[in-house]
Order: C-alpha cells, then structure tokens, then sequence
C-alpha cells in the first residue's frame, strides 16, 4: 500500500506520548459518559459520573432510583462491552495485518466471525454440546475451525499475502450459509428473529455479565499482545526475516493467531459479527502514530473503543423510535473507507 | 567462521544442496556462484537454520547449529535476502532499527548501544541522510542498501547475502560488494556475476545441482574449462590491466552444450559481461 506521506502525525517522545495515553483515557471516558446519557431517556452528563462514582466508590450524590437504574443496570454495562468489542476487535485486526502481510486482513473479512456466528448458532439453536459448553466457546471452536480452514485453503492455493484473502472470502460464504442454514431448518419463528438481529451486531441484550466476559479478555489479551509488539515488526519482510531476526515464528504465530480467534469469537459471542472495525481502525492507528506496534496496538484499541462507543450512539439515535443494529452503523462507515483503503494500496506503476 | 560439513536438503523428493562441505576464515568473504537453481539460496538458509539440514554439520566459530537457540543464531548471523519488500509504511531508520531485535528483551527499552549500531550502520551504507524516506520511495539500490543496514545493524560476525546485486546497476553492484568485502563479517555472498565475485571475494564456491564442483581461489576456481562444465558457455579469461583481478569474457558455445538450459539466459548472461563490467 501507500504512495503519498506516510510519516506518522504524531511523533514525540515519551512526554507526549504519556499525555496522548491519558488523553485517549480521557476521551473514551467521555464518550463513554455520552453513551450513557443519550437515549430515549436523556440523562445529564453530571449524573451519569455522579452514579458512577456512587457504584464504585461509595460516594452519596442525589439521583432518582430510576435514573441510576438506568445508568448502572443498562447503558453503562452496553457503553462498556461496546468499547472492549471495538478495542479487541481493532487490535485482532492489527494483528492479522502484520502476521499475513495484508492490509485488508482482519477478523471478518478472512471469515473468523462468520465461523464464530455458526459456532454460537450450533450451540444456540441446535444445542450442540447439551447445555455443557456456553455460547461464547462455541463461537471460539467456530472461529478457529474457520481460521484453520481458510488457512489450508490459502496455503493449497499456493499461499502469499493475497491468497489469504480469496479464501477468507469463500469461508465467510461458506460459514454465513451454514449459520443460514441451521436458522432456517431448526429455529422457530421467534428464535429465527432474534438470531438474525444478533448476526448483524446488536449491542441490544448486554448486561454485567457480558462486561465481566469482555473486560477480561480484552484487557489481557491487549497486554500479551504488547509483549509480542516487537516481534509484529520483525515480520514486516516476512517469516523467513523474522525467523532470521530470532523469533520463533511458529509460536508467535500460534500464540496470536489464538488469541486473534479468541477475542473475535467473545465479541462476536456476546454482540454478534461487527464488520470493518478491525479493518479500518488499524490503518487509522497507523496514519496517526505510524507502524511500530508498540504504538500501533495502544492507539488501535483506544481509538477502536472509543469508535464502537460513538457507533453505538449513533445506532441508537439516527432513527428515532428505533435502534439500527451496529453491525449496519459499522459497515456504512466501514465500506467507504474499505474502498479507500484498496484505492489507495494501487501498486504504483 | 562458517564451516559446513557434507550437508544435505532437499524437499518434495529433489536434493537441492546435496552433500555441501565448504569453509570460510574468519573476516573472509566467500562468493557462491551457480547457475538458477544450483541451490544457493537455500544453502544459505541452512546455514542461518531457516531450514534444518537432513544430514550434516553446519558450525559457526566453533558451535554446532543445531546447539543454539533461534535467538542466539540471529545474534550473531545476519540474512540479506534476494529482493525482500514490504508494503507496511515504514521508513529506512524503521528497517534499520529491526536489526537490534535479536538484542532486545521484549520489554527492555531502546538503549544508547542500540541507537549507536543504528547510526554506524546507517553510516556506513549511506543512507544516514535517507533514515525518514519512506520504504516506498527508495531505489533498488537504496533498498538492498536499507536491508544491508538493517543486517550491519544487528552486529553480526557472520553475514550471509543472496544475491545483493540483482537488479541494480552497475555503479551500486560494485558500491555494495565493495562495502561487503570491506566488513570485518565474515561474509557469504550468492551471486550470479562471476567478474564480481573475482574482483570482490576472497575465496569462491561453484555449486551445480546442489553440490559444491570447486572451491578455491577466484583464481584457482574460475577457469575456462570449469565455466563450459557449469555454466555451459564459453569463457575466455585474462587478467585486468585496470584492477589486477581476472576479467571473465563470455560467449555463446556455437556447439551448443547448453545443458538443461535455455539459450535465453545464456545470451542475456553473455550481453551483460560484455556490457564491460
């Protein structure tokens, strides 16, 4: 890709780079106290930080019972999951562009969150494994059969950067008209209904439990993958220069891959398969802060976060009356800038 | 040091290096010619263990391959790879800096050690006042030189380079060789210019068909009648008036003892050597 500029906007050491961290915290914060105060129900910005506090650190400000139900019981439990689905799924797709060397890899374009969706249908709707395994490992078997098979596919199709991308493409048909298939044969009217809202992303259903899925995964999976920054980059000319750098490609490829399938299939176990979030948000980290993963991945999973907070009100807001699935609010944004992005990755001539 | 003792690999049921024992002192440079396909590329990679030999030893100084780590090979062995390029949006000192991380723990930060490997290495290719251009926009010459920073960069005593020549002109051929015969590494270098390798290396291999037919000094090892046994032309050698090293004219074998090859490659392999190089 990339003719033009490409030295990063922001550049600095490590007193600018403190602040930028705190001012992304900043920022996500604030929009997560947006997402709680805009709704149906407006609540003022004060009183959502107001009952924040109360809930965590036991002050006592005076709020009606029925807003702080609102805040605590419903938005804030969905501003959260929002954020974690987008800064997971951003880094997953960070990840995948600098193990495959592709610029258009990410989670749901190589058909992982396809294979995740028949994963959480099987067990959904066909109650594979009786009750014993939960939704979201489903999604996560689902995930690495899919990653697996578009894998093999891939390399039989004589493997390279650009082949990966072909077979992701036939294992999202393949998976998405599996998931189809299983809804339309064995799911009743209403269950039909439910699940196809799901499939498109809906942050609808979340509640604490989804949070304390979601938080975990995201924030550990983050902090191992900061450890294998430094390895990203050595496979920027490939495995045989990484490997030649030192690292053992095998397990860092294992490791993160894993990982990658791991935290697409919670996501999507929890809010559905959300589009473009993994594809775009990493190549806007990138022009920001340029290529070096150390930065690369912070900057993925707080502007991915903060990206999936803001989507998520506009879901809710765009139509009055009604909640658009984010799934739909992704892709709008998301495709347009898919275009761009192959637009711009024009070999220059 | 590198010392290969009677190794072997091939894969999908063909030999490629077949039985290679070849040896380089310390601070020497080797040249490894062959015609496409003879298996130099891959007795490189054996040699930085990116593949595992089925047979045989491979020793650096005096340290047994197969005894060291991943990481500790690549602490002291360096690859230049034949035309490796990326499309991630990085910039020379980005390239550059990648050779310090066999160096680095995963957490450890950037050092005064690592920054000063950065800059003599950057230094001694050229490029220190090219470190912001992005990768995009460098020549082929300026990219070979980017990678042969990046490999300087992770200090290494033994160098290994697949044809850093390839597609470049004349004048960065003879920079790049010039630079590579000047390191104190000791180096291996795959190429498909005999006249370079007889102005540059301190000591030459020809491998046909995975196996290593002579080894020696250029003089020594490039005659007239070993050229027409591997490379299937004609040869006629003599010494140059202007840098005292042999100077190789090719023609075509009107006979046509051409092997397995194809006369293409044979004209294009005689026009670039009368090309005067």
């Amino acid at each position: 890709m990339s003719v033009g500029s490409i030295n990063p906007v922001i550049q600095g050491g490590w007193g600018i780079r403190a602040s930028l961290a705190l001012l992304s915290l900043l920022a996500l914060a604030l929009a997560i106290g947006m997402a709680v105060s805009i709704g149906e129900v407006p609540i003022p910005l004060a009183s959502t930080y107001k009952a924040i506090t109360n809930q965590l650190f036991g002050t006592s400000f005076e709020l009606s019972r029925i807003q702080e139900g609102i805040i605590w019981d419903y938005r804030l439990s969905r501003a959260l999951v929002a954020a974690c689905c987008g800064g997971a799924l951003a880094i997953s797709g960070a990840i995948l562009q600098a193990l495959l060397r592709n610029p258009l890899a990410e989670p749901y374009v190589l058909g992982i969150s396809a294979g995740a969706s028949t994963g959480a249908v099987a067990v959904m709707i066909l109650g594979v494994g009786a009750g014993l395994i939960t939704l979201s490992m489903g999604a996560f078997a689902g995930a690495v059969i899919a990653f697996i098979l578009v894998t093999l596919l891939a390399a039989g199709a004589g493997g390279g950067s650009d082949r990966i991308i072909l077979a992701g493409v036939a294992g999202s048909q393949l998976f998405n008209a599996l998931t189809a298939y299983v809804v339309t044969t064995s799911a009743n009217a209403e269950q039909a209904r439910g699940v196809m809202f799901w499939l498109l992303g809906s942050l609808g259903g979340v509640r604490w439990e989804d949070v304390y899925l979601a938080a975990p995964v995201t924030v550990i999976g983050f902090a191992i993958c900061l450890l294998y920054a430094r390895a990203l980059d050595a496979f920027t000319f490939g495995t045989d220069a990484a490997a030649a750098l030192g690292i053992p490609v095998l397990r860092v490829r294992l490791i993160l891959f894993g990982l990658t399938a791991l935290m697409t299939a919670t996501m999507v176990g929890i809010v559905g398969s959300i589009g473009f979030v993994g594809l775009v948000i990493p190549h806007a980290a990138r022009f920001l802060v340029g290529p070096t993963h150390a930065r690369l991945l912070p900057a993925s999973l707080m502007i991915g976060a903060v990206f999936m907070v803001l989507a998520d009100i506009v879901s809710r807001i765009i139509i009055p009356q009604q909640i658009l699935p984010i799934g739909v609010v992704t892709a709008l944004f998301g495709a347009p800038a898919f275009a761009l992005i192959l637009y711009r990755a024009r070999r220059p001539l | 040091m590198i010392t290969t003792t009677d190794i072997s690999w091939g894969t999908a049921g063909k030999m490629i290096v077949d039985g290679v024992t070849i040896h380089v002192a310390p601070g020497k440079t080797l040249g490894l010619l062959g015609p496409n396909g003879s298996g130099k590329s891959s007795l490189l990679r054996l040699i930085c263990r990116l593949r595992r030999v089925a047979s045989g030893i491979i020793t650096l100084g005096d340290v047994d391959i197969t005894q060291m780590s991943r990481l500790n090979i690549a602490r002291r062995v360096a690859l230049v790879e034949q035309q490796a390029t990326t499309e991630a949006q990085v910039t020379v000192l980005d390239v550059v800096r990648l050779g310090r991380t066999p160096h680095r723990g995963p957490l450890s930060p950037w050092t005064r050690l690592d920054d000063d490997a950065v800059e003599s290495a950057l230094t001694y290719v050229g490029m220190a006042a090219k470190r912001d251009q992005p990768w995009q926009t460098l020549s082929g010459g300026e990219r070979q030189r980017a990678h042969i920073a990046r490999a300087l960069a992770q200090t290494p005593s033994e160098l290994l380079l697949d044809e850093p020549t390839n597609h470049l002109d004349v004048q960065h051929q003879l920079e790049i060789l010039s630079l590579v015969s000047r390191l104190p590494a000791t180096s291996i270098v795959a190429l498909h210019d005999l006249n370079l390798a007889a102005m540059f290396c301190d000591v030459v291999a020809i491998l046909q068909r995975g196996r290593v037919v002579a080894a020696g000094t250029p003089e020594e090892v490039l005659t007239e009648p070993l050229i027409r046994q591997v490379f299937g032309v004609r040869a006629h050698i003599e010494r140059s008036p202007h840098h005292g090293r042999q100077l190789i004219h090719f023609s075509l074998d009107p006979v046509g003892a051409l092997n397995d090859r194809g006369g293409g490659f044979l004209v294009e392999q005689s026009a670039q050597a009368q090309s005067g190089i």
